[in-house]
């Protein structure tokens, strides 16, 4: 299954058409791709929400979502290091959609690190995952940086055992707005390792955590939270440049909790709205982050897209691809000691799409 | 005279009652017809939650909680129809082209269940007709 796509074989495949899409090579910087030692790049693809639908049948919307991000990260030149996959490559944990998923991914020439997200996980609580893709959770470092892959989907026990199969646990996780859901943990056990891991690397070294669900606070009734979050921030207090990236919110959404930058990754599939757009529930949602254009729905793409980060000096730049609008970069400002929007974050020059309500 | 007396005790029951009848509810009413309208809701939350479509795909994946729905705007200039639209229109959009199926006639009952549920988790927040 696994193979690699030579660029020959993606302009047959795709034909000349494809030439025409040049949008991420032009937004390629001319240094990049230089030799400089403390700047580095990897891609990220995230939330596929690959869906089976029955027999060969998958949900086209999600499959092209998750192809064309493949395609486009194909094609950035020179390549970046390595692609994060930020979890929900499934809908509801089939074997047949995770390998559908793997396919897909496999176009890929680059290594890609794998977070596992709840849609990969509540079918057979990460069996196939950890089988055939990697495991839950690991850190590794490179060039300079070191990071860490948590797995933050977890969560309580009893909640788990409440179920009378695997797919109803399932079809519960995967229901984001449901009233009897559970929220989303790292653990005592993780935490545990996680503390040991970063034992013997010094306050200067930068680090990068890689999680599904944000290790914050946002919005509970959705998950757009992690249950033991303070936890976790606390174990990395001691480090003086951490930035913490996840999928899960579908979203652009940026904040600053005390040493920690978090930014978040776009899905493929769809967008999900911002908390504050549902009227009746107060939401935490990060004041500084300037929220993306409200989606078009006539226009499939709108909403979704992938991302590159920059990581220089330890501090992230990402580079939001977004298929029907503008890119958009949100990088760590120093001297602000937060994360900003490149052209937006001045109040004075915000677009109308961007009020949710 | 008698005759006329009693003539007038009729018709003054009938109209007494009847008035009483239009006017006046009891709070047991209220929680009725409440419990009837909370059912329609029940039911819309499920149909907004199920696959209506062809695909699998379900409302609830890009509007939890109906958020992002804005019901309170419609109707409204619609820019990618080119007219004035209904939320029943969109709603109706939405069942053909993310979910790849059938349109319901407007007055289907799974139409006006989608139609209250998305309402009801809108409850409280002021007209907007037309806004964008």
């Amino acid at each position: 299954m696994r193979h690699n796509l030579s660029r020959r074989k993606f302009l047959k495949s795709l034909g000349m058409a494809a030439l025409a899409s040049t949008a991420p090579l032009k937004l390629v910087e001319v240094v990049y791709g230089q030799k400089i030692a403390d700047k580095f790049t990897f891609a990220v693809i995230s939330d596929a929400h690959i869906t089976h639908i029955k027999g060969t049948r998958f949900v086209r919307n999600f499959d092209e979502g998750l192809k064309k991000a493949v395609f486009e990260v194909s094609f950035i030149d020179p390549q970046p290091d390595f692609v994060v996959f930020g979890g929900d490559l499934a809908q509801l944990g089939k074997k047949e959609e995770l390998e559908h998923g793997l396919e897909i991914m496999s176009e890929l020439s680059l290594p890609v690190k794998w977070v596992i997200g709840e849609h990969d996980f509540y079918l057979d609580m990460g069996e196939y995952w950890q089988e055939h893709v990697g495991p839950l959770y690991y850190s590794f470092d490179h060039k300079g940086v070191h990071f860490v892959v948590l797995n933050s989907i977890l969560t309580y026990e009893s909640w788990i055992q409440k179920f009378k199969d695997p797919m109803e646990r399932m079809l519960n996780m995967a229901r984001l707005d449901n009233p009897h859901g559970s929220p989303f943990m790292v653990g005592k056990e993780q935490i545990a390792w996680l503390k040991k891991d970063l034992e013997k690397y010094s306050p200067e070294t930068p680090i990068v955590v890689l999680s599904h669900s944000p290790l914050y606070k946002i919005f509970k009734p959705w998950n757009f939270w992690t249950e033991d979050a303070e936890e976790v921030q606390a174990v990395l207090k001691r480090f003086k440049k951490v930035t913490v990236l996840h999928g899960h919110v579908h979203q652009i959404l940026y904040h600053q909790i005390g040493n920690i930058t978090f930014m978040a990754f776009m899905s493929t599939a769809w967008p999900w709205p911002y908390p504050v757009s549902y009227s009746q529930l107060p939401n935490a949602v990060p004041r500084i982050t300037v929220f993306m254009n409200r989606a078009d729905p006539f226009k499939e793409r709108d909403g979704t897209g992938w991302s590159y980060l920059d990581i220089q000096d330890g501090y992230p730049t990402q580079y939001y691809q977004l298929w029907e609008n503008a890119p958009r970069t949100v990088y760590y400002d120093p001297q602000l000691g937060y994360p900003v929007d490149r052209d937006y974050q001045d109040p004075a020059r915000r677009i109308p799409p961007q009020e949710h309500y | 005279m008698v005759r006329r007396i009693f003539m007038l005790a009729v018709m003054g029951f009938f109209l007494g009652t009847g008035l009483a009848q239009a006017d006046e509810f009891t709070r047991k009413d209220l929680e009725k017809w409440q419990k009837a309208f909370m059912a329609v809701v029940k039911e819309g939350e499920r149909l907004f939650h199920s696959p209506l479509g062809s695909n699998k795909v379900s409302c609830d994946m890009c509007h939890p909680n109906a958020a992002n729905t804005h019901p309170e705007t419609y109707p409204k200039f619609q820019k990618q129809l080119g007219r004035v639209a209904t939320l029943r229109d969109m709603i109706n959009w939405c069942i053909q082209n993310p979910l790849e199926g059938k349109p319901l006639p407007l007055d289907d009952p799974r139409m006006i269940a989608l139609e209250a549920y998305i309402t009801w988790e809108r409850r409280g927040v002021p007209l907007a007709p037309g806004k964008h």
